[in-house]
């Protein structure tokens, strides 16, 4: 059972299919650039089958007038092969970078150079190109023109495209002070005009650091990715070890091995597949972000994200809806619900916030009560002081507010309090929700009940992120009853009421110490130090400087839940480099059942019983497996673009099925693929 | 297989469990970071003696490097000191046999042999070494080679249950405790035993006899006893004689062949529990157990059927090769009548499963796969359950292994007993990984070319002398010590290159597990959750006990197929 994703104000780019046109033929142009051996040599495993391609092809051509046809057919088939291996994993790559480099071409052009108006001290403005600008110079952006560089808003207020980063079409307000006064350098003002405050210098803009991103261009290897390096470094070492110290052995047994055949059974063996998808898997990782519109700033934050077992989610936008929404009417006793839905509903009329629209809303829903004629109504409007809104009409008049405020407006009108309603108002801030209480005239009708809404399918959501063994806390400013009501109806596993700056970064440090990795969202200037804590921080676009400066993500979305998929991509990388590491060693297996008897039964011909297989030929089972090994990469290049499918369950689920597919499929498919291509090779009569 | 084979089995699956699991537990209480342990009325005064001689602080913990050198420089000293014994045996006492002192490449070969806990014998006891050099050289090694590699894992299991630490023991102390609480009392008590069965426990030299036919006959003598319950019980398997435990005087009967083979699994199995105790965790523990015990299990299994189903030749011919009153059936050559084809062949998995190497029958007449067997247990790196403490250690490598491996596959960089696996330990991974193979695949290629191994050491030729050829170096890059036999390695390059490969053997896989034990300590443990790779539940036995084979299996596989799997198939 999967529950719908949660979404709101889904932008997610256009996915691409795995092959686009316009990515493949770059990137097999990419494929032969990259055979440079000073690119390959970052690759220990492919380096190997670099020099193993050079040394047959050598070896194919030196003997070419002496060997027999069908030794040089089958040499040059090896080595033909072999640089098919070499381009396939270089394929992988470039199909990675593809799609970032598209990316980045689309960015590049908005970020050309622009012209800026700078302030100068004395206040009159002068022209300079934007790539002049330095950090605290003052710009004045009117509306049609770009932003030029990363700043603060010091003056006005804008509406501003963001479409170009964010890929959403919608403009966003931006203004002076508080946490929406960010610009973005590239973005465009569409209407008024604002002073700026330039943060950033010239090269080192947002922008220009969501191109290299994309781009992949530092791209630095992460920490697992070295891990995992040492480890095809050493299988390779091993079965260079395995394979040199064959030839002697051979040689004792009266069966000495042409060297092609040597570097077949070596490049068989080394763990090629992974080594060739290694890094297409960590560039694709950070591509799946990308298309989330959530940029990370490494691959470093990428891993962590997976590793994260507990998550800070602020309530509102996350969990909850942005605004709470009338749920119930509770009458006192003896007034007929309808009679105060009617008045509750009248005295919402004037009230434009969404919880009176909510109000109005209900009343429809329940008992069909439609919109009055209010045009010789006195409307009422809510006050901080009052703390009540209402309408006067036709001589009688309905308030509803605060339970203090309304219960002394009733007093005043010479009214009683009935029994029961304190234990009402109670009973609904205890559920979490907030109490509204309606009065028409001197008489107390009942009490509205508003309501955090929280998100459909949240609850689903949690209960995955728990069987994955993640906490998730919700974070709130609302006071410990009502946190305790909404988190156990959003079934988190924890909460922090009345939250301040200070307590969520106590909250993070006291879950680091206990060994766990934190995830947290965050776009005020006060979240900073809290987002530079968290081991991912997930800094809102629309926040301040100081908060994107400190996390180690961007959303470009905005999007609090977002968190969540982030988790997930972050899983999702991982799985797909183990999957692969374990379906590459596995293969191992059969390789050798393919090559080793082939080796040796012209000598030993009871060795014949290890050729499970039953392939036809000593030449077609070697040729067979080095075709096998090259053409695993290319079938598995959509697998680690796309990456393993994830399932939010139990380690110990994932891991059963994971490797049966991947250790014991492993093994199986290599004696089912060997097999077939021994058959297509034998029907062609190549070898 | 017969119903006694089964029962002996059996029977030494249950004592040994019965002893191993206190013991664990005991162990764990030496180990442990408590203040008090079992016996310290007894055991506290001797050591506190030990640490005012040599001057050592015993609160003084270590770090990784300090605790490595440490035991460099102890093994450098043991070296010196056994090499030089042997040299100057001729003029030293406590020799009545008069043996002269030993040439130098045996001296060096056996001097790294017993400081490296592998005891090679490239000699025969009885002929070659004086009582003192048995005693003092010998035995002594016997204890400290094993208790030093005890040491180890004790490091490394502090690195993986400490947490933000810098240190990871004190060497010397480990080295003490070992000694004075584990295998002085219990070789003790194991002596008795064998000398209540009648293995000899004297100083004489050789007794010339009359035989019922009149012949003459040197009988040898000597203090075998107290040297063989440590030589099974510190996995050394160093002989007292040169038939090693197929000599009577060494291992007298059923019962006591029984003994010494549960004396070679007790310790290795115990520090399994001591691990789960040690770790907090006794799931783990019984885990890491389950692995040790299904693949040595396994290998006995198959050695014991093999042996007993004996050589297909023959039974093509008609010859009768069945168990009965009459006759021991199988394949009996190189085997002692006394035990018959199965005790044999269990044996056989017992010692190379562990890194003892003593033997009760010849490895060299084994069936071909039986052979095989014997030579596979130690390729698998002797992790079932592997030599007293560096099997312990084998394992714990090989699960570290798995995890990165297969980790990967739930989602979050891998971890093992909640520390994150990440580059520094894979190095260390790799390195030890690494050390095994090159040294038994790089000297038993490099032999092939050798004059005097093609002409002196081979007796066979053709894919059994090859099998000899590869034994030899697998025993001694495992520091397992066991011998295929039928070869001559008393010679210069053999004497050598075994001695090389023992070091590497010893050292490129303690110092790495060492440093493991060192970048662990300081590590966070991160919480279990259900999001953690679970490393207690029958899923990871099976991972385990995968990497294990299919790392041996990739790594040998071509040196197998030519050696004991084409003599097989040629049968």
């Amino acid at each position: 059972m999967q529950a719908q994703p949660i979404r709101s104000g889904d932008t997610t780019r256009a996915r691409r299919s795995v092959f686009d046109t316009s990515i493949v033929w770059p990137a097999v142009i990419d494929s032969f650039r990259k055979l440079n051996p000073r690119v390959q040599a970052r690759n220990p495993v492919m380096f190997v089958v670099l020099v193993g391609s050079i040394l047959t092809t050598f070896l194919f051509v030196r003997d070419l007038g002496e060997a027999s046809t069908a030794e040089s057919v089958f040499a040059g088939l090896i080595a033909g092969w072999l640089w098919f291996t070499v381009l396939f994993a270089n394929f992988a790559e470039a199909m990675a970078e593809g799609r970032g480099k598209a990316q980045a071409a689309s960015l590049r052009q908005t970020r050309a150079t622009t012209m800026a108006n700078r302030r100068r001290n004395d206040g009159s403005l002068e022209q300079v190109p934007s790539s002049q600008l330095t950090v605290d110079d003052l710009v004045v952006v009117t509306a049609g023109e770009i932003i030029p560089s990363d700043g603060e808003i010091i003056d006005g207020i804008a509406s501003v495209d963001e479409s170009a980063i964010t890929g959403e079409s919608a403009p966003v307000i931006r203004e002076a002070g508080g946490d929406r006064s960010a610009v973005t350098g590239g973005t465009r003002v569409l209407s008024d005009q604002i002073v700026v405050r330039i943060t950033a210098r010239a090269g080192e803009t947002f922008l220009d650091r969501m191109i290299a991103l994309v781009e992949g261009a530092n791209r630095q290897k992460t920490p697992n990715e070295i891990a995992l390096n040492t480890l095809l470094a050493v299988l390779t070492i091993i079965f260079l070890l395995a394979t040199v110290t064959l030839q002697p052995f051979a040689m004792y047994a009266d069966a000495e091995q042409s060297v092609v055949v040597l570097v077949a059974l070596l490049v068989c063996l080394i763990p090629t597949t992974i080594g060739a998808l290694l890094s297409a898997i960590g560039i694709a990782g950070m591509d799946r972000l990308v298309q989330h519109n959530v940029l990370a700033m490494s691959g470093r934050a990428v891993e962590a994200a997976g590793d994260c077992s507990t998550l800070l989610l602020d309530k509102t936008g996350t969990i909850t809806l942005g605004n709470r929404q009338a749920a119930e009417f509770l009458p006192l006793p003896g007034v007929p619900e309808e009679r105060l839905a009617a008045a509750a509903q009248l005295a919402s009329l004037a009230d434009d916030t969404p919880e009176g629209r909510s109000i109005v809303v209900l009343a429809k829903e329940r008992f069909d009560i439609r919109e009055r004629d209010l045009s010789h109504a006195q409307l009422v409007a809510f006050s901080a002081q009052t703390r009540m809104s209402g309408v006067d009409l036709d001589g009688h008049s309905v308030r509803k507010g605060a339970g203090d405020a309304v219960k002394n407006w009733v007093l005043g009108l010479g009214g009683a309090i009935p029994d029961g309603l304190n234990e009402v108002i109670e009973g609904v801030a205890t559920s979490g929700g907030t109490p509204l209480v309606v009065a028409e005239g001197r008489e107390v009708l009942g009490v509205i009940h508003l309501k955090d809404v929280v998100k459909e399918g949240i609850r689903n959501r949690f209960d995955q992120l728990r069987t994955m063994g993640i906490r998730t806390v919700m974070i709130t400013g609302d006071n410990p009853l009502t946190a305790q009501a909404i988190a156990t109806e959003a079934g988190v596993d924890d909460f922090l009421a009345e939250a301040t700056p200070e307590q969520k970064m106590a909250l993070i440090r006291r879950e680091q110490s206990g060994g766990r990795l934190v995830a947290m969202t965050g776009d005020g200037t006060n979240d900073a130090p809290a987002l530079a804590q968290a081991d991912v921080g997930v800094s809102m676009n629309t926040g301040t400087q100081a908060a994107k400066e400190a996390g180690n993500m961007v959303d470009l979305d905005s999007n609090p839940t977002k968190l969540i998929e982030i988790v997930e991509i972050g899983k999702q990388l991982l799985i797909t480099r183990g999957a692969l590491t374990t379906f590459s060693i596995a293969n191992d297996v059969a390789k050798y059942f393919a090559i080793i008897p082939a080796m040796f039964v012209g000598v030993l011909p009871v060795l014949d019983r290890l050729n499970v297989m039953d392939l036809a030929t000593p030449r077609s089972a070697i040729l067979s497996a080095v075709i096998f090994n090259a053409l695993i990469i290319i079938g598995l290049i959509p697998l680690a673009l796309r990456g393993v499918k994830f399932r939010a369950e139990a380690a110990s689920t994932m891991l059963r099925r994971n490797l049966l597919i991947y250790g014991l499929g492993g093994i199986v498919a290599p004696f089912i693929g060997i097999k077939a291509i021994d058959l297509v090779i034998s029907a062609l009569g190549v070898s | 297989m017969s119903v006694a084979s089964w029962l002996q089995f059996i029977a030494l699956i249950v004592v040994t469990l019965v002893v191993a699991v206190p013991l664990g537990r005991y162990m764990a209480r030496v180990y442990g970071d408590d203040e008090k342990a079992p016996g310290d009325r007894l055991f506290l005064p001797i050591e506190r003696l030990i640490y005012r001689l040599s001057r050592v602080d015993p609160a003084r913990e270590q770090r990784w490097t300090t605790y490595a050198y440490s035991l460099l420089g102890f093994s450098l000293f043991s070296f010196l000191a056994v090499y030089g014994l042997q040299r100057l045996q001729g003029s030293l006492p406590l020799n009545p046999a008069e043996l002269p002192g030993v040439v130098p490449h045996l001296s060096f070969n056996t001097a790294v042999s017993f400081m490296t806990n592998t005891n090679w014998q490239s000699y025969g006891g009885e002929s070659t070494m004086s009582h003192l050099t048995q005693m003092v050289g010998l035995a002594v090694q016997n204890f400290v080679s094993a208790a030093a590699g005890m040491a180890t894992v004790a490091a490394l299991i502090r690195g993986l249950s400490r947490r933000r630490a810098t240190t990871i023991g004190n060497f010397w102390v480990d080295l003490t405790r070992t000694t004075v609480r584990i295998l002085l009392p219990m070789a003790f008590v194991v002596a008795l035993v064998l000398v209540s069965q009648g293995v000899i426990q004297n100083f004489n030299g050789f007794t010339e006899v009359t035989t019922v036919e009149g012949a003459s006959q040197l009988i040898p003598g000597g203090p075998a006893a107290s040297q063989i319950a440590i030589k099974q019980l510190g996995t050394n398997g160093g002989g007292f004689f040169n038939m090693n435990s197929s000599h009577p005087f060494e291992n007298t009967g059923s019962f006591n062949n029984f003994v010494e083979n549960w004396a070679i699994l007790v310790i290795p199995f115990a520090f399994a529990f001591t691990f789960g105790h040690m770790v907090k965790d006794k799931r783990q523990g019984r885990a890491v157990f389950a692995i040790m015990f299904i693949v040595w299990a396994a290998m006995s299994l198959f050695a014991m059927g093999l042996e007993t189903n004996g050589n297909p030749r023959l039974e093509a011919l008609g010859a009768d090769q069945a168990t009965t009153a009459e006759q021991a059936g199988g394949n009996m050559e190189g085997k002692e009548i006394r035990y018959g084809p199965a005790a044999s062949g269990l044996w056989a998995a017992s010692t190379t499963g562990t890194s003892n190497g003593s033997v009760n029958s010849m490895h060299d007449s084994m069936t071909p796969l039986g052979g095989g067997v014997a030579l596979t247990h130690m390729m698998l790196g002797e992790v079932s359950p592997g030599g007293v403490g560096v099997g312990l250690s084998g394992l714990l490598i090989m699960a570290i292994l798995s995890v990165f491996i297969a980790g990967l596959m739930v989602g979050r960089t891998p971890e093992y007993l909640g520390k994150k696996i990440q580059a520094g330990e894979m190095k260390m991974v790799a390195l030890y990984v690494l050390a095994m193979p090159t040294v038994l695949l790089g000297f038993t290629a490099a032999s092939m070319f050798v004059d005097s191994v093609l002409n002196v050491t081979m007796w066979n030729s053709g894919p059994h002398g090859f099998s000899e050829i590869l034994y030899a170096f697998t025993s001694a890059s495992n520091n397992n010590g066991s011998a295929f036999a039928g070869i001559t390695a008393a010679t210069p390059w053999m004497d050598t290159t075994m001695g090389l490969a023992m070091l590497v053997g010893r050292f490129f896989l303690i110092i790495p597990v060492l440093g493991i034990a060192g970048s662990l300590a300081p590590k966070q443990v991160m919480p279990a959750t259900t999001g953690t790779f679970p490393t207690h539940t029958p899923l990871f036995i099976g991972l385990v006990i995968g990497v294990v084979l299919i790392v041996a299996g990739l790594t040998f596989f071509p040196a197998l197929a030519l050696g004991p799997i084409v003599e097989h198939l040629s049968l």
